[in-house]
């Protein structure tokens, strides 16, 4: 039993010396850096990568970028972030900072084109033998964009050693990208890459490919080689096939992202005017306060920003919302029936938000922080990248329309609403309050209203401005989709988001967007209502 | 059908085999229903039997799911729009009086007044004696020439049952729909107004509806029964209200 | 109190309009201003205090022709019900097309020297004048554009939106996308029309000097001119039984249409007619700006028109006018000495009007006792 036990001590020991170590050997390393000449640099990265510590691969991308400085003083080494004054320098292995100083005050840790050759070596090792298989295809990724014939070595040994298949294949088109960019590689070996090649999820290897299959000014192509050509001709075929359907899937998801926006900035709009027949000028400003609430919130926490999303949510909802039910109490009541004149009141109303947010933030726009579990994207392979943020959006709208949904379906207070929709008077001789129907309907329509405006601020720009770019596409959606039905609004929200969004590419956002206009002019010819109008009597009648 | 009849008999208005649901709700279910020219006929029956639906179908604001809707027998109501059907000379009150409150007794008849109403015409309309003339008639037969130069929105609601009443005459249609025209008025105006739509009837034809059975008592005239959006009952009001089915649907359920 | 001119039986009603006294005190105060304002400027030495300097001059032009807009708006809005959220479009067409004719007109005075291009297609490279630019060196040619352009599109427009009844707010809703498109349209460099710059260094109109102070001055006097003539025409279309017709439109219009009246065409031809008076009021201010860009088209100039009319007082013609000078003197006035203010003061203005002043300043000025007129009691 001592035994063991002696020898699970001396293990851990080992383990916890083992970082130390590494510290230590760093350190040492890093007294020399700041004097080494080039060639000796060479050796000193070399032993880094070779600490194999945690800090060894940020160190030497650092020195690659050129972000590693040291203070001439004291020759202490850290990473240098710029700062008012010049730079601020951080320890490398406790991050703490080791002081502001001036330009003059520090120098960065050079290096020359021999050096940036043997570090992307260096680094592309260190990736490549990361622990997370997503981390090691990340890393041949790289290599297929931007191939280098040194790292070919680098290859065949992770290629010997890799077990998982998805980083093998990935690793093969790497290889075979490697090849490609060798000139000097022989035909049966281009072929094969080519072969390889035909079938990566990567963009860049169709530039690769390309390179065999260009053509003079007469229409003949430049490759003299025959075999060679048929086999990149058909490579770009495929590769060429697989790149349409990936940005057709690309272009799928940025118009559902779209249209999800749409969803959320449309959807109260059209509960207002369903229930209470005006519309809101003010809408849009109602999604800016939601975005400017998004902001304060994150100033007021400005430690917890992963938190702040989600405090911002109910945050801005009551915000707008109590805003909304202000505005109803204050402003439309006293309207009632007369909508023309609630579009001019609300209009109004819209101009002083606007100037109000101007005089107490400021005209320009503010930044609003993405929190890291938002940021980034899923490269669900070298043709198709998913940001992240706008896969939470899409998702958030639709738990809001479910919310929405459940809400008209379940609640009493959703009876209510649909029952003053269809039939006011009705309703009121029921017994149903209309008015607070009309202040809390003003109030939710508003609150959904911030709570778009939280998503766009992980989008866009948050500026007074902010509402006044999403109010005509608000319009246009509940025109098209009819007032009174949910699924109508989702409707027309997804199907503007993508026609926008495959329109695009095609003729620009500007035409598009147009186009979308003059298209919601002509369809309100035929369909006044819009697709999903409730029949019967109507409110405007 | 129609063809059968045409070359017998001229008819004022004639509905055949007419339906028109709403969203499921069938308002009117094979509705028959035939005027002839000059005639005055009654029409009576319970709420929600579809005699507003009827009279809208007839002047177009809506159109039917099915069956024919003449007048004088050659034009096909359901493919002209109000406008036309106005023109055409079909004239309707309202069951709720709609006179243009924003403009005075006067004007609102000068507007209804027979004539072009092309925009041109509007343009350069100027009232000639004639036309003057029919107004102080029409002034005479409704009373409110004391109203004259008044806002029509200031006038009581029986008077603005008279001025639409007015306006109805001034428009001077072949065939006049009246929806309720005694509501809201004195038994003195009912007299009065009983008297008038028959000297009317003769020139002109006219279909009333209406609830008051006196009054319908005193237009001494052809009553037709409808409910649930079909005609249960035609013929003098004596008999009609011995009808069984009438009798049900009125007092049984 | 009638809403119209009394029946008389005195000649064409033209003549019994101009006998009205609204009617001629209006256009005896545009007179006065016509004739006053050019001899303070040019006859009245600059150092006397009774100088009027040439940036007002223009300023008061700029009014003027606002007002006329002002006027446009009123005739469909105030006497028909149709809310146009877009009426700007009609206008900054109008003023396109007038800029255009002064564009051809500098020649080779521009920075580039080109004779034929104006400066900023020879800055986009361009080798030819596109097509649409042809015919616009003459006067005759321009001003038949400026009737035109504005009156077909409102005419298309027109007919495919009545035609079909959208009305009330979602007519409303389309003008404004309407408007909202020819911004976007227009601000692409691509479009020809001067980009997000506009067409601007004029150099002159009819062979006369823009920057002279003869020509400011006459350009003010036929702005004046033509703001009394729309009035006229306009105060003529609202008191013949047409405007019976549009007020009845406007106030019952399933009604009307069963007396007969096809409402779309007289839906159609107004909108036409107040489209073709809101470009000739962007023709006449264009060349007294000196600028016309595609910010003319943004959706908020189209709906400030709306408050000049509300605030002066809705179907009454001349409220139209007053109120487009006062709410314009205000927006000089704030935005020079309290720029913050000036958004505040306008939204307010929106938010008070439709509250508290349905009727407009004019509403206001009828309750006064020493204006009120003899009120009508109910009872048979």
């Amino acid at each position: 039993m001592t035994m063991l036990k002696w020898l699970v001590v001396t293990l851990f020991a080992g383990l916890c010396a083992a970082p130390l170590q590494a510290e230590d050997s760093i350190a040492e390393i890093f007294t020399a850096l700041p004097k080494a000449s080039f060639s000796q640099k060479a050796e000193l990265m070399a032993q880094i990568a070779a600490t194999e510590s945690d800090q060894a691969l940020d160190i030497l991308q650092a020195i690659y970028d050129g972000n590693l400085y040291y203070i001439k003083a004291d020759k202490r080494v850290g990473y240098a972030a710029s700062s008012p004054e010049g730079f601020v320098l951080s320890d490398v292995f406790s991050g703490e900072s080791l002081g502001e100083y001036g330009k003059r005050k520090v120098k960065k840790i050079t290096i020359n084109n021999s050096l940036r050759r043997d570090l992307s070596q260096l680094i592309a090792g260190f990736k490549l033998r990361a622990e997370e298989p997503s981390l090691r295809i990340q890393a041949a990724r790289d290599m297929v964009n931007s191939p280098s014939t040194d790292l070919l070595p680098l290859i065949d040994q992770a290629l010997k050693v890799e077990a998982v298949a998805s980083v093998r294949e990935v690793l093969e088109v790497a290889r075979a990208a490697t090849l490609l960019a060798d000139r000097g590689a022989d035909k049966q070996e281009i072929i094969a890459a080519l072969g390889v090649l035909a079938e990566a999820t990567d963009t860049n290897a169709i530039n690769l490919v390309s390179r065999y299959t260009l053509k003079d000014r007469d229409g003949n192509y430049l490759e003299q080689d025959s075999d060679l050509v048929a086999a990149a001709e058909q490579a770009l075929d495929s590769l060429n096939g697989r790149q349409s359907f990936y940005t057709l899937v690309q272009n799928l998801f940025f118009g559902v992202s779209l249209g999800s926006v749409l969803l959320l900035t449309a959807v109260g709009l059209a509960i207002t005017f369903g229930v209470m027949g005006v519309i809101n000028m003010a809408h849009g400003e109602m999604i800016m306060i939601g975005a400017y609430a998004t902001y304060t919130v994150q100033l007021l926490m400005p430690n917890m920003i992963g938190m702040s999303i989600l405090v911002a949510i109910p945050v801005a909802f009551l915000v707008s919302g109590l805003t909304g039910v202000l505005v109803e109490r204050l402003i439309i009541r006293h309207l009632y029936g007369r909508p023309l004149e609630t579009l001019l009141a609300t209009f109004g109303l819209s101009l002083v938000l606007q100037q109000l947010v101007r005089t107490i933030y400021s005209p320009l726009n503010r930044s609003v922080i993405t929190p890291e579990w938002m940021s980034g994207s899923w490269a669900v392979n070298g043709m198709l990248s998913l940001t992240y943020n706008r896969l939470y959006i899409i998702i958030f709208s639709f738990l809001v329309l479910l919310a929405l949904i459940a809400l008209m379906k379940k609640t009493s207070f959703g009876l209510q609403m649909r029952a003053v929709t269809m039939n006011r008077k009705m309703a009121s001789s029921m017994g149903i309050k209309t008015g607070w129907v009309d202040a809390l309907t003003f109030g939710l329509g508003s609150g959904i209203a911030g709570i778009a405006g939280v998503a766009l601020s992980q989008l866009t720009n948050v500026g007074p401005n902010l509402g006044q770019a999403y109010i005509i596409d608000s319009f246009m959606v509940v025109v098209f989709g009819g007032v009174g039905n949910l699924f109508g609004t989702l409707f027309a929200a997804m199907s503007l988001g993508l026609a926008n969004k495959f329109m695009e590419p095609m003729v620009g956002a500007v035409l598009a967007k147009i186009l979308m206009l003059v298209f919601i002019i002509l369809f309100i010819q035929k369909w006044p209502r819009g697709l999903f109008a409730i029949k019967g009597r109507f409110v405007e009648d | 059908m129609l063809s059968q009849i045409s070359l017998q008999e001229k008819t004022a208005l004639y509905l055949s085999g007419v339906n028109k649901s709403f969203d499921g709700f069938k308002a009117i279910n094979n509705l028959n229903l035939m005027i002839a020219p000059g005639e005055l006929r009654a029409i009576i029956g319970p709420n929600g039997a579809g005699k507003t639906t009827m009279m809208d179908l007839i002047t177009g604001k809506i159109r039917p799911d099915s069956g024919e809707i003449y007048f004088r027998s050659a034009i096909d109501l359901t493919k002209h729009s109000e406008a036309e059907i106005a023109n055409l000379g079909i004239g309707r009150k309202f069951q709720k009086p709609t006179v243009i409150e924003t403009l005075t007794v006067f004007e609102n008849l000068e507007l209804a007044l027979a004539g072009k109403r092309r925009v041109r015409d509007a343009l350069l309309f100027r009232l000639d004696p004639q036309g003057r003339a029919r107004i102080d008639e029409v002034f005479d037969t409704i009373g409110l020439d004391d109203r004259r130069h008044h806002l029509a929105g200031s006038l009581a609601h029986g008077q603005k049952q008279r001025l639409e009443i007015g306006m109805l005459l001034a428009q001077s249609p072949e065939l006049l729909l009246v929806d309720e025209p005694a509501a809201g008025m004195t038994d003195e105006e009912t007299e009065t107004l009983s008297r008038l739509l028959k000297s009317i009837a003769g020139e002109h034809s006219v279909v009333v509806v209406e609830h008051d059975m006196e009054f319908i008592r005193s237009l001494d005239t052809t009553v037709t029964v409808l409910h649930e959006g079909t005609v249960i009952a035609e013929g003098p009001l004596a008999k009609v209200q011995q009808d069984q089915r009438v009798i049900e649907v009125y007092l049984g359920r | 109190m009638t809403s119209t001119v009394p029946l008389t039986k005195g000649g064409p009603l033209i003549v019994q309009l101009l006998r009205e006294k609204s009617t001629s005190r209006f256009l005896m105060t545009l007179a006065a201003l016509a004739i006053l304002m050019p001899v303070l400027n040019l006859a009245v030495p600059q150092d006397s205090m009774f100088h009027v300097s040439t940036y007002t001059l223009t300023l008061l032009g700029k009014y003027l022709s606002y007002a006329m807009l002002a006027l446009a708006v009123d005739l469909i809005w105030g006497y028909c019900g149709i809310l146009s959220l877009g009426h700007g479009a009609f206008f900054a067409l109008g003023g396109y097309a007038m800029g255009m004719y002064l564009m051809r007109q500098v020649g080779d005075r521009g920075v580039y020297g080109d004779p034929l291009l104006p400066d900023f297609m020879v800055f986009l490279n361009w080798s030819e004048l596109p097509w649409f630019w042809l015919g616009f060196d003459q006067f005759w040619f321009a001003a038949l554009m400026i009737l035109l352009v504005p009156g077909t599109l409102a005419f298309a427009f027109g007919w495919l939106a009545f035609r079909s009844r959208v009305t009330g707010v979602y007519l409303s809703i389309i003008t404004q996308a309407l408007t909202y498109a020819l911004m976007l349209a227009f601000f692409r460099n691509e479009m020809g029309f001067g980009g997000n710059n506009g067409l601007t260094d004029f150099k002159d109109i009819l062979g006369f000097d823009l920057q002279s102070d003869a020509t400011r001055n006459t350009l003010f006097v036929v702005t004046a001119v033509l703001l009394a003539l729309a009035y006229v025409f306009c105060r003529w279309i609202t008191t013949s039984k047409f405007g019976r017709v549009l007020v009845a439109v406007r106030d019952a219009e399933s009604r009307t249409r069963f007396m007969g009246y096809r409402v779309e065409h007289y839906k159609l031809f107004v909108f036409v007619v107040s489209a073709v008076i809101a470009g000739i009021a962007g023709a006449l201010y264009v060349p007294q700006v000196g600028i016309i860009n595609p910010g003319e088209f943004s959706p908020i100039n189209s709906i400030e028109i709306i408050i000049w009319v509300a605030i002066g007082g809705r179907g009454t013609l001349y409220g139209a006018v007053i109120g487009a000078f006062i709410v314009n003197y205000a927006k000089t006035y704030f935005t020079a000495a309290f720029p913050e203010l000036w958004l505040f003061l306008l939204g307010g203005l929106f938010v008070v009007t439709t509250l508290y002043l349905p009727k407009g300043i004019k509403g206001l000025m009828d309750r006064l006792p020493v204006l009120r007129k003899t009120t009508l009691t109910e009872g048979a």
